[in-house]
């Protein structure tokens, strides 16, 4: 089952783009810096404007409301954000037991952002997207502030969510080896295509 | 009690101070001595254009030019709004949401107290209305451009924040309200400070012009409660509705952060 597909995604240094992501496979994405990989999947998730269109199940991104859509395509930065001062109020749909199998006790949720190491940031903020049970994960270098073994957990984490919810992936790094290990196709930009 | 009229000699008495001060910069090499001369001239020369013209208008009392000169006053206060930007909006909305909020707000600030609280008759009685319509334009400039200013530069220091609001699905106004809270408060902190310290640290400029006008202080008092009240009221509203449609237009139709939009200096 083809879950997103891409129609002639029109965005600036590249070439109109055509891809189909089916259900449960995941895409790898590898370039130069500055080569437009953040700009294909932040025009996915709808947070630049782009032209062509994108189908998220047969249905074009222009047909569903911009929230939702993003709920169910979900974009996930290198940097995580944070906006409270406590990471509770971030976490609320997060169930408690995704929480204790990260190694996260309850009182996680009573901790100050700022106390949090930079593989602690991207394990919660991954949960936080993961909430929303989207469909298809858009990951922009999710491991590349980590050490080997954050990296890991980020890793099974997303494996873990694979497994259970089959999602359509398309997984951005500049660590072929990485790429390697958990994608089935491994697509390169060069010279502004897609190949 | 009679009012002392002032002469031209008591006029040319007091610039004797600017002239002063003009000799000293040019003695202390402060490069101010040009700047000083003109600001004195341009006080001069702009004060009394407006008497004429606000001589003119108290004569007439006509509807159509008491408009023109609201709709002049209003164009001015909208240019000084867009100019106090760092980051402003690109094309018409430079001056069209500074000129919209204020328009908003001022003037219905201005008729309600024309019509409901003052009772002029007629309510436009350029004697009330102008002043009136000055002293709120001038002051719900200063927390709109306030407003904005920290409302686009907040949006450009935490875009990242914003995004990823966005990205989990976050609507457009739920995404950016903290940034237009605090840029609402920071419009709003100034008239709130100048309530709580009106008549102690300073005595109120209108206030004072009317008892050197030969007014009683009683007199003058209430009227500046009152206008002190206005333009609270009048500055809230129109750096909300600033805000709002600031924020707004950050945004386009499918709910994106729009930084695109802005152009700095």
């Amino acid at each position: 089952m083809i879950r997103l597909r891409l129609e002639k995604l029109k965005i600036p240094l590249l070439e109109p783009v055509d891809l189909d992501v089916a259900a449960g496979q995941w895409i790898g994405l590898q370039g130069p810096s500055g080569s437009g990989k953040t700009m294909l999947l932040r025009a996915v998730a709808d947070l630049d404007p782009h032209g062509g269109r994108v189908l998220l199940d047969g249905t074009s991104c222009d047909q569903i409301q911009p929230p939702l859509w993003r709920r169910q395509v979900s974009y996930l930065a290198a940097e995580s954000a944070w906006w409270f001062d406590r990471v509770g109020p971030h976490l609320e749909e997060v169930p408690a037991d995704w929480l204790e199998s990260l190694g996260f006790g309850s009182e996680v949720m009573e901790w100050s952002v700022r106390r949090l190491s930079s593989g602690e940031r991207q394990r919660l903020a991954l949960l936080r997207m993961l909430a929303n049970r989207p469909k298809v994960l858009l990951l922009d270098e999710p491991t590349a502030n980590l050490d080997r073994a954050s990296m890991e957990t980020v890793e099974e984490l997303l494996a873990g969510y694979g497994r259970r919810s089959k999602p359509a992936v398309i997984w951005v790094s500049h660590d072929p080896g990485q790429l390697e290990r958990v994608c089935e196709h491994i697509y390169t930009i060069a010279d502004g295509r897609l190949v | 009690m009679t009012i002392i009229s002032l002469s031209a000699f008591d006029l040319a008495m007091a610039a004797g101070l600017i002239i002063l001060l003009a000799v000293i910069s040019l003695v202390m090499r402060l490069g101010l001595e040009k700047q000083l001369l003109l600001a004195g001239l341009r006080t001069t020369v702009q004060l009394l254009l407006i008497g004429l013209i606000l001589k003119a208008l108290f004569a007439a009392a006509d509807a159509g030019w008491i408009a023109l000169m609201a709709l002049a006053m209003l164009v001015a206060a909208g240019r000084e709004v867009s100019a106090r930007q760092q980051r402003r909006f690109s094309g018409w909305w430079r001056m069209g949401i500074g000129t919209v909020a204020m328009l908003i707000s001022s003037y219905t600030v201005t008729i309600f107290a024309l019509v409901m609280v003052i009772g002029a008759d007629p309510w436009y009685r350029p004697q009330y209305a102008v002043p009136l319509l000055g002293m709120l334009l001038g002051n719900t400039m200063n927390g709109i451009a306030i407003g904005l200013d920290r409302l686009t530069s907040a949006a450009v220091d935490q875009r990242a924040v914003i995004e990823a609001r966005l990205a989990l699905g976050q609507p457009w106004r739920q995404a950016v309200e903290d940034v237009s809270r605090a840029s609402i408060r920071s419009g709003l902190i100034p008239i709130i400070n100048s309530m709580m310290v009106a008549g102690l640290v300073s005595l109120p400029g209108m206030m004072t012009g009317q008892i050197l006008g030969g007014n009683p202080p009683m007199e003058a008092v209430k009227y500046q409660i009152l206008i002190m009240f206005l333009i609270a009221g009048g500055t809230g509203l129109g750096t909300m509705a600033a805000v709002w449609i600031g924020s707004r237009r950050l945004f386009d139709n499918r709910q994106r952060l729009r930084i695109d939009r802005l152009e700095s200096r």
